[in-house]
């Protein structure tokens, strides 16, 4: 493919040339080239399974591409292990960061440290190198003590150390506040002006156009644009990304005058474990023909509050939770599902499906309740297959085998089959968790339109997620949760991000508490 | 000498198998990796150990081909378990009865036979003090290795860099793959270690402490070490701690056999299970927070492909 | 060429199926060679082992009496497995069970009784194991204490109580001072099948055992939880299920069925209590359970397999002079190839041809 922007002069710091990389039957980079030149900051767009990560991972030495060649500063260079892309000046700022909880700051940073220093001497440089780049890190916490963003300011930190020529972020701002995110690039500024290239991994279209100059557009694998995103309106980059255009679920602005149909009245639980959060007083009503969104960095007790809705863990007190009119506060998950109520939990495999388990199976999970398909302890194996066969046609489940296991579907099909299990039964109260967390645009707008319509019809739905855009796009009102606290939802038209952002980062005049989550 | 000494004496050659044993198990552990075989390792080092010491002659031979037997049978949970990426549990158990059963054969042709047990160390005038002398000064080597090694360790984990990246694969073996550490190599030679030490642990047992091969002379030493672990949270100096109760323990209820309490003697032998059981209850319970076994303990690692 | 390895998304239900028999190969395979080492001959000494006990009806008997307590304990100890809870103290719930059923034996003795004494033995042997084998369970679920360590610490304790009672309250005061209890009279017997040898009604009752726990594996939401705690413990959790309340229940019924295997053991095998009343059966059930892959009609076949290598060792011990230790070694090293094979299939190995391998263009 042709250089789309200049490339001409110098020679790039790093090009990626024809990388193909196949998992098994999985092509998942598919003749990919990239180069980043010297002090840019390059954006590597592209939807939840375009490859990204992988690609990254081939440049950190993490996987070894099955053919193609890299160039660092026009020499080839054989990438075998992560040492050997730090020594070359390559830093990587993990999605899911590479952290070790039960361990200290110091610890964590001398661990991605090659040079055998003592943690004593690591601890000192620490503290010099986060203050000049005004990141403060104290260097004896245990990392389980920190908040994310704090936690994300070891992995900046501990590349920092090392002084390298390209910094690579994979979706460093998914799990931050607006404000977070702001000092993120503040941060990301200095970086820069000392002549450091960046290689900025992202979905999020607006970031990429005001911090990038180069942008390298991957869909299915393949390199579909490489164009400069400020040229570009974010329209024409999600078309690029996507393969279409993606239209905003629809939804009509409805009257929140229905009964309450879940209503939550000062709950409070103590944390469930020592990594827990403990809830308190969280009180919520959710209305008839409404969707609440609850925003909130992760690990602020949303986990917590899903399975306090979901009867997972029931509360000490009955009428804590009350659905139609049924306090349900000491009821299990299936009383609350006979009830009309339904659950998509955050965690497709593991929690809302059992990965090795086949879907007639997932569909017994939560429908043994519901519906019909278990008579005296037996189970009704043709029934639960009729079940799937419909949960399939509804949300356009695309599976390979007849009844394959749940790990064997893509993120966006096992979470249409987990969403359609819950939403065939047309429930009465809907609780999603992050329901497109990890989706493909397609899948998403599938999902998203399914719970815009359950509220339509009447149903009652309260959406956890920590995408902001996701939840001033579907919900009617938002509230944020912070430190296990729930501030009063506000209604979704009117309210700034910047407002939502404050509550998230603890900021906020309501009930959200001026504490650090988890303290020691 | 007197009772007391008599009975520190015993107690300290009774709590070093489980000393050595425990602290291999410990830092197999710490690595991530749970390897219930530490009985079938120890039993096999026990008759290789004294195999090798009868036909050669060598105590020091012996304790050698102990410690390689331990380290042979950890290479074949390696292979399941860390290789093959098997269940850590159902490996240790396989390991635990093919050790039974392989150190049978291995002793058949040696039981009865006696050797001398190994010298205590004797050191003019110091082994002479009255009571530390004795207790301090007049041990067997073995006692000494164990407090070395526990020592060793605790410095390994703590201070050395070596020591940091294995406690980072324990912790969490997918950051420490991402920083580029081979997590299964770092974890086959913790599993080789504790394999070696049970080994030597198995050797000390028949050639220092009874000094003659019977067939499952171990007697569930290895599994009382595994619980030593748990009791001593994963730190080496609680270790010393639990194994010294535990060997004291077995101590006091085979004094107080030989004193003729009216106890069944059957109660008494029961009494070292039943305390492993109550000290996991009252440890379990009171672990919290991060100071308890390591995040990754149990869980199979394997690479993308 | 080149060897691409990829792990499976979906193991295929016929590799399931074969990778026990590739398992046995490989053993019988290292068994050979363990033999040429030991100085016999390879052939003569896997026949002793491996056919001489299927070869006259008084074996084809001695195999079904070994096999009956084997498959009944793992058949317990598969819904234990296949529910993350792992009790391997099944030989310390059986010595329970036979110490319970054997008391109403003890107690009845000599006494007038009638065709009531043997369903009270089994009974009271089940409700002994059950008991026994809620000690761990109760200690996991209300103290997270490990159960792989309570479970076994347990059965040496349990040992040396039936070694006491045999010694002391429960000794035959005829018994020429042998720690032994009297022989129990012929109602508190299993009743035997055949004129000679003692097959007796326990192998009946591990067939009926087999038959619902298969049901209850296949059919049941029961047995759909039981797997699915496993396999998901938070989707259990979702799915409305407590893991703690089946921890119990599994931990409940496998020391039941290793409790009724004592019973058989005291009642129809042996007719008294001795010191050692099993020769492992409760870790070698640990075996048969995973050749069994944790399926009950599967450790059924497997439950059959090892009880002919008990009678082989038996066999080769007075025919070869071999250890009784060679049939440990055979067990150990078949439950290895098992994992192994079992891990392996979880790959996909195949061969490229052509293609240059590593970052060359």
């Amino acid at each position: 493919m042709d250089q789309a922007v200049g490339s001409a002069g110098s020679t790039p710091l790093v090009a990626m040339h024809a990388i193909v990389k196949t998992f098994g039957d999985l092509v998942a980079n598919d003749c990919v080239d990239l180069d980043i030149r010297e002090g840019e900051t390059h954006a590597l767009l592209g939807e939840n399974g375009a490859g990204k990560s992988t690609l990254v991972k081939i440049l950190y030495g993490l996987l070894q591409p099955t053919s193609g060649r890299i160039l660092w500063r026009g020499a080839p260079v054989s990438l075998p292990d992560p040492k050997a892309a730090r020594r070359l000046g390559i830093g990587m700022v993990f999605q899911h960061f590479s952290l070790f909880d039960a361990m200290t700051v110091a610890e964590n940073i001398a661990l991605a440290l090659d040079d055998a220093r003592a943690v004593n001497d690591v601890a000192d440089r620490v503290v010099e190198v986060s203050r000049s780049y005004g990141l403060p890190l104290e260097p004896g916490r245990e990392v389980w003590t920190l908040s994310v963003g704090e936690r994300q300011r070891i992995e900046i930190v501990r590349c920092l150390m090392q002084n390298p020529r390209l910094l690579v972020l994979d979706e460093p701002t998914s799990v931050l506040t607006p404000q977070e995110t702001g000092v993120l690039f503040e941060t990301l500024g200095r970086i820069r002006a000392e002549g450091r290239s960046i290689l900025y991994i992202s979905h999020k279209l607006e970031e990429v156009r005001t911090l990038c100059e180069r942008a390298t557009i991957l869909r299915h694998g393949k390199v579909i644009a490489a164009c400069d995103p400020r040229t570009q309106t974010a329209a024409a980059l999600a078309r690029m990304m996507v393969g279409a255009d993606v239209g905003a679920a629809r939804k009509a602005a409805g009257a929140l005058d229905g009964p309450v149909r879940l209503a939550v009245r000062g709950l409070s639980l103590p944390a469930p474990d020592d990594h827990g959060v403990a809830l308190r007083e969280v009180r919520l009503e959710v209305r008839a023909g409404e969707i609440l969104g609850v925003a909130g960095v992760a690990g602020n007790g949303q986990g917590e509050l899903f399975n306090a809705l979901s009867g997972e863990t029931p509360a000490p007190d009955a009428a804590a939770v009350v659905m139609d009119g049924v306090e349900v506060g000491r009821a299990g998950p299936n009383a609350r599902r006979a009830l009309g109520g339904a659950f998509v939990p955050e965690e497709r495999l593991g929690h809302g499906t059992a990965p090795g388990m086949t879907l007639t199976d997932n569909a017994i999970l939560t429908g043994h309740a519901t519906h019909g398909l278990v008579r005296r302890g037996f189970i009704d194996r043709a029934a639960a297959q009729a079940f799937v066969d419909r949960i399939v046609a509804a949300f356009d489940v695309r599976k390979g085998a007849r009844d394959p296991a749940a790990r064997t579907l893509s993120g966006g099909n096992l979470q249409k089959f987990v969403v359609g299990r819950e939403m065939l039964g047309d429930p009465g109260v809907l609780v999603v968790a992050q329901p497109t967390w990890g989706v493909d645009a397609g899948a998403a707008q599938i999902i998203r339109q399914a719970l815009v319509d359950r509220a339509l019809a009447g149903g009652a739905v309260v959406v956890i997620s920590q995408d902001l855009d996701e939840l001033f796009e579907i919900a009617d009102r938002i509230c944020v949760m912070f430190n296990g606290a729930l501030s009063a939802p506000a209604p979704a038209d009117g309210l700034s991000r910047e407002a939502v952002g404050l509550l998230m980062g603890g900021h906020g005049e309501s009930n959200a508490r001026e504490t650090q989550p988890c303290a020691s | 000498m007197t009772l007391l000494e008599a009975i520190l004496l015993t107690v300290i050659t009774a709590s070093t198998p489980l000393v050595i044993a425990a602290i291999g198990e410990l830092v197999v552990e710490r690595a991530g990796v749970v390897n219930l075989g530490v009985e079938g390792m120890m039993i096999m080092g026990a008759a290789c150990g004294f195999a090798a010491a009868i036909m050669t002659g060598s105590t020091f031979i012996g304790v050698l081909a102990g410690v390689g037997a331990g380290v042979a049978m950890s290479l074949i949970f390696a292979l399941l378990a860390l290789g093959l990426a098997a269940n850590q549990i159902a490996s240790g158990l396989a390991l635990t009865i093919f050790g039974l059963g392989l150190s049978g054969l291995v002793g058949a042709s040696f039981i009865g036979a006696k050797r001398e047990a190994m010298p205590k160390l004797d050191v003019p005038v110091l082994t002479d003090l009255p009571f530390v002398g004795p207790v301090v000064f007049g041990q067997d080597p073995f006692v000494y290795i164990s407090v070395l090694l526990v020592v060793s360790v605790w410095w390994f984990l703590t201070r050395t860099r070596a020591g940091l990246v294995l406690r980072a694969c324990g912790e969490n073996h997918t950051s420490a793959h991402a920083l580029g550490y081979r997590v299964l190599r770092i974890r086959l030679f913790a599993v080789m270690f504790g394999g070696g030490c049970a080994g030597l642990a198995g050797a000390y047992l028949s050639l220092a402490y009874t000094p003659f091969w019977s067939p499952g002379m171990t007697a569930g030493r290895g599994w009382i070490a595994l619980a030593i672990v748990v009791f001593a949270s994963w730190l080496p100096w609680r270790l010393l701690m639990g194994a010294y109760l535990f060997g004291g323990i077995t101590i006091l209820q085979l004094h107080a056999q030989g004193m003729g309490v009216r106890i069944p003697s059957q109660l008494l032998s029961a009494l070292p299970y039943l305390v492993t059981i109550v000290a996991l209850v009252v440890i379990s319970r009171r672990r919290s927070g991060w100071n308890a076994a390591p995040g990754a303990l149990g869980k199979p690692f394997s690479r993308d492909y | 060429m080149r060897l691409v390895i990829a792990r499976r998304q979906d193991v295929p239900g016929w590799l399931k199926l074969v990778s026990p028999l590739y398992a046995i190969a490989l053993t019988l395979l290292s068994g050979a060679a363990m033999f040429a080492a030991l100085g016999v001959s390879p052939t003569t000494g896997l026949y002793t082992y491996f056919v001489s006990p299927l070869t006259d009806a008084w074996a084809l008997q001695e195999v079904a009496v070994k096999a009956t307590p084997l498959v009944l304990i793992a058949v317990g100890l598969s819904l234990c497995y296949l529910s993350d809870n792992w009790n391997i103290g099944a030989e310390g719930q059986l010595v329970i069970g036979a110490v319970f059923g054997a008391a109403v034996a003890v107690a009845t003795h000599g006494a007038p009784n009638g065709p009531w004494v043997l369903p009270a033995m089994i009974v009271a042997g089940m409700v002994g194991g059950a008991l026994f084998a809620m000690i761990p369970a109760i200690l996991k679920t209300r103290f997270q204490a490990n159960e792989i360590l309570t479970s076994l610490m347990l059965v040496y304790v349990a040992e040396l109580l039936l070694d006491w009672l045999v010694r002391g309250p429960w000794r035959d005061p005829h018994g020429f001072n042998f720690p032994q209890t009297v022989m129990f009279e012929p109602e508190a017997q299993m009743t035997r099948l055949m004129d000679v040898g003692r097959l007796n009604i326990s192998a009946p009752l591990a067939l009926l055992v087999v038959a619902v726990a298969a049901i209850l594996l296949a059919r049941t939401l029961k047995g759909f939880e039981i797997r699915v705690v496993g396999e998901a413990p938070r989707a259990a959790r979702f799915a409305g299920w407590d893991p703690r309340t089946l921890t119990w229940t599994v931990f409940a019924i496998s020391g039941a069925l290793a409790g009724l295997a004592g019973v058989v053991e005291a009642s129809g095998t042996l007719g008294q209590l001795q010191p050692n009343i099993s020769p492992g059966y409760g870790f070698t059930a640990i075996i048969v359970a995973f050749l069994g892959r944790l399926n009950p009609i599967g450790c059924l076949a497997a439950a059959i397999f090892l009880a002919v290598t008990f009678i082989g060792g038996e066999n080769a011990q007075i025919a070869l002079r071999l250890p009784l230790d060679v049939t440990r070694v055979f067990q150990g090293m078949l439950l290895f190839y098992i994992l192994a094979c079992d891990a392996v299939i979880a790959f996909r190995f195949t061969i490229v041809r052509g293609d240059a391998s590593g970052a060359t263009a």
